[in-house]
């Protein structure tokens, strides 16, 4: 009888553990492709806005380094170029000066890839959103949906190319980390697979729930980015973009993307229909005028 | 002037190359007014063509990074396809539905549209900063298929060509083939077909661009419905302007008209009034509603409500009671003003969508320059010379005539009236 019990019981935990295992399996199935891109990480607390990251992007990219009055100042605010992937701007908060860094944000469903009818621009399966030359026409819909507005065209050159930051696909595939990374001195940029960077903002702000918003920017915006940002004062103090939608961009084209393969079927027969119907029967030969 | 013309085209050279290098010279009085303004102002657009290519778009335009398109994207291209809309509804009309009467504004509205497509066409081609890769998207490996934009432009493509096709047998007429245009009208009907499934999709294609800017348009015009209202509004834009076109039309080329054709016409537009008002109704209605569903009826008490008031009431409402007014009396002056009005609506609509409306909390407001808008009119006119040049020579306001040798049954009574 207890064993019977026993028997029972047993046979009912396989079974809900194996169901639970299918779905859990299941959900992080489902999970696992953008959670396996590669993140960054900037933790506004640590940055001291040295602007270290800034030299190191335009050495990694062959950008002109910024000049030496051009540095963060919370009276101005310094603007992405098309020769500068990367800003530090400083912000006067309610807890002081802090920096805030701008760049790409790599989303995990870019709206620029899919605006893109070239694919100039294109998401890698290592996290990066990467710009073309050869294949880009200048069309500038990529910055018209970028919900950042990240994209900047060189809008002073007859040959123009489009300036972002690439998250140095180049040194990844080589199996470096990003230069800003890299570079970083105060360790407010941590790069990883984006799960583990993920745990780790939410471990930060957990373990010292004072120093931080409960708000790790970049995981649920435009649907889940590569970057990450984690802040002392809530994120549209620092003028970052908190109107954004949480589902990727791409799904707000998407029912009229599905639309058209139904409109070219069904179209053509419903015309070809109608004008069967209404054709006045006699006469009117293919010469009709 | 006008005797000079018709004769001229009736003494047909020989060959077709020597027919064809006569045709090509320009003929009557080039000292018009329109000439006069016209000519300066592409060449002084063709200089700031120039310059574009050698200095990069900033030189002349003041699009920026956060306004990446201007005037040239949201008049030449997203405008003024709404205003070739009437090709496809009025090939609708007469090869679909089989309403014959229309039938006479057939061939210069297809004409117009061709032009108008061609004419964006290159309108683009000067917005973007590499268009020598133009040709990406169409072969090549760099297919970007979950883009809108690449829907937009192959269906943009096929459309000239299915356009094109719709015409040939005007210019089949025009070169005297009679067998070349039997064997093209034979294209006619696969064309259309063709062609309207097409314009279903690129005239609401063109809205769904502006689908991932969302937060960056005005809530009042942001919609997720903006694909459907663009192809409502396209039906009563297209068929606004061949209204609107007409009445110019049958001024400056009264000399090809005959004397019933005024009647012919005014019969023709009451009817297409009909169909402007009842989808202006819809579309107005279909706005309605999206405020209510997007709840943006707060937004209505400010200055940018204001101006969306504006163009809802303005231009859509009161032309569409305009178009009402206009047949109830009969009076081609109301609908000649309704069809101007309902034009200007589209204007301020597609503009506030793709410009004004587009990033209305930047300071400083994006303001074309001059030379963008002499760029802009300078595209216009271009193809107002082409088309002019076109309806002096071909067939193509003339089959009114032409059809009484063939068979049109009303026109033979009318025409021994």
């Amino acid at each position: 009888m207890t064993i019977d019990r026993r028997e029972f019981l047993k046979t009912l935990g396989v079974a809900g553990a194996s169901l639970t295992g299918v779905s859990a399996l299941g959900k992080t199935k489902s999970d696992s492709d953008p959670e396996e891109f590669y993140a960054i990480l900037h933790d506004i607390t640590l940055c001291e806005g040295c602007q270290e990251c800034e030299f190191a992007c335009a050495a990694a990219n062959n950008l002109p380094e910024p000049s030496s009055d051009d540095y963060p100042d919370s009276s101005i605010k310094r603007k992405l170029k098309p020769d500068q992937y990367s800003v530090i701007n400083a912000v006067e908060t309610s807890v002081g000066e802090v920096y805030t860094k701008q760049q790409c944000m790599h989303c995990a469903q870019p709206a620029c890839a899919s605006a893109c009818l070239t694919q100039a621009m294109k998401k890698h399966k290592e996290g990066p959103v990467t710009w073309e030359e050869g294949k880009c026409m200048g069309c500038r819909y990529c910055m018209v949906s970028c919900p950042f507005d990240i994209p900047q065209f060189e809008f002073d050159d007859n040959n123009p190319k489009i300036g972002k930051c690439q998250m140095c696909f180049d040194r990844l595939t080589k199996g470096e980390v990003p230069a800003c990374v890299e570079n970083c001195p105060a360790e407010a940029l941590i790069f990883g697979k984006r799960s583990e960077i993920l745990a780790e903002a939410h471990k930060r702000i957990i373990e010292d729930p004072d120093s931080y918003v409960d708000h790790v920017y970049g995981e649920y915006e435009a649907g889940g980015t590569s970057w990450l940002n984690i802040s002392p004062v809530p994120f549209e103090e620092l003028g970052f973009k908190t109107n954004l939608e949480t589902k990727p961009y791409p799904e707000l084209t998407k029912g009229f993307l599905y639309s058209v393969p139904s409109v070219f079927v069904l179209w053509p027969a419903l015309l070809l229909g109608l004008r069967e119907a209404t054709k006045e029967k006699d006469k009117e030969g293919d010469d009709h005028e | 002037m006008s005797e000079t013309i018709l004769s001229e085209s009736y003494k047909r050279p020989a060959s077709t190359w020597k027919f064809l290098l006569s045709e090509l010279k320009p003929r009557g009085n080039p000292w018009t007014v329109f000439n006069m303004i016209s000519v300066p102002t592409v060449m002084v657009a063709a200089v700031i063509i120039v310059i574009r290519f050698i200095y990069g778009l900033e030189a002349v335009s003041n699009v920026t990074q956060t306004m990446p398109w201007g005037l040239w994207k949201g008049f030449n291209v997203v405008t003024g396809v709404a205003f070739a809309g009437g090709a496809y509804v009025l090939t609708f009309m007469v090869y679909i539905l089989g309403l014959e009467k229309y039938k006479p504004l057939v061939r210069v509205t297809v004409l117009n549209g061709f032009l108008a497509y061609t004419f964006y066409a290159i309108a683009l081609i000067l917005d973007l900063g590499k268009p020598w890769n133009i040709i990406n998207p169409v072969i090549g490996n760099s297919f970007g298929t979950s883009s809108i934009l690449f829907l937009v432009a192959w269906h943009f493509i096929l459309y000239i060509v299915a356009q094109l096709i719709e015409f040939s047998p005007t210019i089949a007429e025009w070169l005297g083939s009679e067998r070349a245009r039997r064997n093209l009208k034979r294209l006619t009907i696969g064309a259309v077909i063709f062609g309207i499934t097409l314009s279903t999709l690129h005239q609401s294609g063109l809205g769904a661009l502006f689908l991932m800017a969302k937060g960056k348009i005005h809530p009042l015009w942001y919609s997720e419905f903006i694909p459907t209202l663009f192809f409502i509004s396209s039906i009563f834009a297209g068929l606004s302007m061949v209204i609107f076109q007409g009445s110019i039309l049958q001024k400056v080329f009264a000399y090809q008209m005959d004397e019933h054709s005024d009647e012919r016409n005014n019969v023709m537009i009451r009817g297409l009034s009909k169909v402007c008002a009842v989808t202006m109704f819809v579309y107005f209605f279909l706005k309605i509603v999206d405020m209510v569903h997007n709840h943006t009826l707060g937004y209505l008490m400010s200055p940018m409500g204001a101006w969306y008031m504006l163009e809802m009431i303005g231009f859509v409402l009161i032309p569409m009671l305009l178009f009402v007014r206009g047949v109830r009396l009969g009076t081609p002056f109301i609908i000649k003003l309704a069809s101007l009005m309902a034009l200007i609506g589209i204007v301020l609509n597609r503009m506030n969508v793709s410009v004004i409306a587009y990033r209305w909390d930047q300071i400083p407001r994006y303001v074309p320059t001059w030379m963008e808008i002499v760029v802009t009119v300078s595209i216009l006119f271009v193809q107002i010379w082409i088309f002019r040049w076109v309806l002096h020579r071909m067939p193509v306001l003339r089959t009114m005539e032409s059809m009484t040798e063939k068979k049109a049954k009303h026109y033979e009574v009318t025409n021994h009236a």
